[in-house]
């Protein structure tokens, strides 16, 4: 979520209970416009906050003039001090998929690749390198993850111009109530996987400025998305079950939309038999 | 596309390959031909289109008019979108002589009763008749608890709160209440559970067990009918009688102890009306700690599980209300104390009362330490009670099987769980994370933050402390956390089938020789018998 927005974001995603503390909203708004301006970012996004067993890692995204371009994601332990972390490389994402339990809240802590995947952990060790994974390398793969999963933003908010570059679109006004209810009409910010596989019936009513991504229809499991109205229709809130703590909320009709992690970071792995 | 005439000065028939004219000549010696060739042009750009009703020629004429008469800067790198914005328009006028029915969007439903919640009630009059003669029930300061909350980051909407005050106030206007408290919200698929926790007074409680009375002397009658049918059938063969005895049902606690120390109430939304949980039952609870499930939102929803979950959701969302607050209500310790001063261990230690002379720790200390917070709900045992019973008191109907049964009560060992004031420190963590994270809500102004406890175990469980006041509340989805992934319930093994004897073994059927060989011998046999009395056998 932007953070010109967040108190009127953070208000509407609070029916999950969870928030941020107002010493933490005024910290964000005085050191997330610096960070804008050290790294130059055209947007800042305040991404949420993972909270291990010692403490919390508050998360924000910098996005430059390609909204899908891969995002550069800082994390604070205070809201104050800022720090880059570095792009998850694919093994990073694939040992952090391996990992369970919670995080541990400090980020110099060493995972013991041994346990996790010997493979991996006898590769570095030839290497010369420890067979350890550091809570940094874990954090960022996860919310790299969690971005590519269940990062949605509602359909007709982001165009693809002719060149290839996304923005956002500064005609989108805000999904219909009627549209709001309906699963089609979000999509996944990330490089879409399904779209080929539609059939060209379906491709024919696509519109390829507005709809070159992948919708929620088709997410694996069905039912993995919680939508809510609340206050009447007034808000729209979506919660993912995969991965629990990630909120997502639109007011219809309007521009506002934003969505947010609270949580432990954690795969709810045992979604098949909640349902 | 060739059949139509030429356009474009380089196309053939548009003359210009005749040796005099060339395309650089700005005089074209037959004009006709151009004019032909812009006609045709024309022709073509006014040819409508079978989808839209639009024509490419008025089309650019209506760009190029809102473009000049709006002049965008760096208008050809919004072209696109100004060509859409002309075709959106010309969409909109309706030639229908139908007009659309008004859609009352539910919003206005939603604030209609959300205005509800604010009336005032009754008479000032009455108000103060009522507060006389029962003891004031206490209306919990949600809002107070909001705030402190919040200095953590936890809890919901201000407005969201108010509502629930609101909504707490009317609950306590209706039922008999005498202490009331909201307890959290619990978030489910379609919809999501406020719930309140609530003490009904003395009266209320007996009718509830009047009820349950009834419905237990009902079934004795159903064994009654039972047992008559079946001496009538005895007269007939019957297959093997069944030798399953299920194990005895465990009796719930009675309202008012235990597990059912409280009553709850939910709604979905603060401004509908609560409805009353039922009390929890043994086996609920049991149950519920084989299975994760779901909270859908309605109450009457089926929870389809292995093992299967006797009863709704309702039942199954009252099962984990108590095991949340079993596991996770903390307090300061010494706040509570035993009302008299005997061991523990006695099973009438389910009573405490508030210490008058408690001395809260500082903030520091309670963050540091966390043998500065107790439990005061008792745990829950193994069996799905508070306190232990054993089952095989209740053996007087069935006298046949009383041996059996004592043998099972052998077998099962008394539980006995920690007792009511434990110390939070006592709680076993998971691998090695802690069951609980302490910590201060600022560490900037130390004067005046509050000591958060947040419980591992069950995620969305918290409590705050702060000088003399503290609170639980629990803002989740419903389930314990466990590091190992859940998997259910293997199926039971398949049950011993009867004992094997002569009427039901099978044995092998006698070969065509053997048959023969019989066969034979009887014959002779016959034979024999038939030659004593003189009479000559024929063999078939």
């Amino acid at each position: 979520m932007e953070v010109q927005s967040l108190p009127a974001a953070l208000a509407l995603v609070a029916s999950g209970g969870t928030g941020l503390s107002p010493e933490r909203r005024a910290a964000l708004g005085a050191s997330l416009p610096l960070v804008q301006r050290d790294y130059r970012f055209e947007r800042v996004w305040f991404w949420g906050c993972i909270q291990g067993v010692r403490g919390t890692y508050y998360i924000a995204e910098g996005l430059g003039p390609d909204r899908a371009a891969p995002r550069s994601r800082l994390y604070s332990l205070n809201c104050l001090d800022w720090s880059l972390l570095t792009p998850a490389t694919k093994e990073m994402l694939a040992l952090a998929e391996q990992m369970k339990g919670r995080f541990q809240g400090d980020p110099s802590f060493d995972y013991s690749l041994s346990e996790i995947n010997a493979e991996a952990a006898a590769r570095l060790v030839e290497s010369g390198k420890e067979p350890v994974m550091k809570e940094e390398g874990r954090l960022v793969a996860t919310i790299e993850l969690i971005d590519r999963a269940v990062g949605i933003v509602p359909r007709g908010a982001f165009v693809k111009t002719p060149l290839g570059a996304v923005h956002e679109n500064r005609h989108f006004e805000g999904l219909p109530l009627a549209e709001a209810k309906k699963l089609s009409s979000y999509f996944h910010l990330t490089e879409p996987v399904n779209l080929k596989n539609k059939t060209l019936l379906e491709k024919a009513d696509l519109d390829p400025s507005t709809d070159f991504l992948d919708s929620l229809e088709h997410d694996i499991p069905r039912g993995s998305w919680s939508i809510q109205l609340e206050k009447g229709g007034a808000v729209v809130v979506l919660r993912s079950l995969l991965w629990l703590g990630l909120t997502f909320y639109h007011v219809p009709m309007t521009k506002q939309f934003g969505y947010v992690y609270f949580g432990t970071g954690e795969k709810n792995l045992d979604l098949p038999f909640m349902l | 596309e060739r059949g139509h005439g030429p356009y474009q000065p380089h196309e053939p028939g548009y003359g210009l390959d005749q040796p005099e004219y060339s395309p650089y000549e700005d005089e074209i010696p037959d004009p006709q031909a151009r004019m032909l060739a812009i006609k045709n042009a024309k022709a073509y750009l006014l040819k409508t289109s079978t989808k839209s009703g639009l024509n490419l020629y008025d089309h650019f004429a209506n760009i190029l008019t809102k473009i000049l008469d709006e002049q965008p800067t760096n208008t050809v790198d919004i072209i696109e979108d100004i060509s859409k914005d002309v075709k959106w328009a010309q969409f909109r006028k309706k030639m229908d002589t139908l007009r659309d029915e008004h859609l009352i969007p539910p919003t206005f439903q939603a604030a209609e009763k959300y205005k509800a919640l604010f009336v005032k009630e009754g008479g000032g009059e009455e108000e103060e008749d009522l507060e006389e003669e029962m003891g004031q029930p206490s209306l919990p300061n949600v809002m107070e608890t909001a705030f402190y909350f919040e200095q953590a980051g936890i809890g919901l909407n201000k407005d969201e709160s108010y509502y629930i005050f609101l909504a707490l106030k009317n609950l306590i206007n209706v039922q008999p209440i005498q202490t009331c408290r909201f307890w959290g919200k619990i978030l489910g698929l379609e919809m999501n559970y406020i719930i309140a926790e609530v003490q009904l007074q003395e009266g209320e409680e007996d009718e509830e067990i009047a009820e349950e009375g009834e419905e237990i002397v009902g079934e004795g009658e159903k064994e009654d009918e039972a047992e008559e049918d079946d001496e009538q059938k005895e007269k007939e063969a019957e297959p093997p009688k069944s030798t399953y005895k299920p194990p005895p049902e465990i009796p719930k606690e009675a309202n008012g102890t235990g597990t059912n120390k409280y009553v709850y109430f939910v709604c979905n939304e603060p401004g509908n009306p609560w409805v009353k949980l039922p009390p929890v039952t043994p086996a609920q609870i049991v149950c519920a700690r084989k299975i994760k499930k779901f909270f859908t939102g309605r109450l009457d929803a089926p929870v389809v599980s292995f093992p299967p979950f006797p009863g709704n959701e309702a039942n199954y969302l009252r099962a984990q209300i108590a095991r949340i607050s079993a596991g996770t209500h903390v307090s300061p310790t010494g706040f509570y104390q035993f009302a008299n001063e005997d061991e523990e261990e006695d099973e009438g230690a389910d009573t405490y009362e508030e210490n008058p002379e408690f001395e809260p720790p500082p903030v520091a200390e309670m963050v540091e330490s966390l043998a500065t917070w107790a439990h005061h709900v008792k745990g829950i045992l193994k069996q799905g009670r508070c306190v232990w019973i054993n089952p095989s008191q209740k053996s007087e109907e069935n006298d046949e099987d009383e041996e059996e049964e004592e043998e099972e009560g052998e077998e099962q060992q008394e539980e006995r769980g920690p007792p009511l004031l434990t110390l939070i420190s006592e709680d076993e963590g998971m691998k090695d994370i802690p069951a609980w994270t302490a910590k201060a809500s600022t560490d900037l102004i130390p004067k005046y933050s509050v000591a958060i406890l947040q419980s591992n175990r069950w995620p969305g469980a918290y409590a705050f402390a702060s000088g003399r006041k503290f609170e639980n509340i629990y803002f989740g989805w419903g389930h314990k956390y466990s590091p190992e992934n859940h998997t259910p319930e293997l199926p039971p093994p398949a049950q011993a089938e009867f004992p094997s004897g002569p009427g039901i073994t099978e044995t092998v059927d006698p070969t065509v020789e053997d048959e023969m060989a019989f066969k034979a011998a009887q014959e002779e046999a016959l034979a024999e018998a038939e030659e004593e009395e003189d009479e000559e056998g024929e063999d078939d």
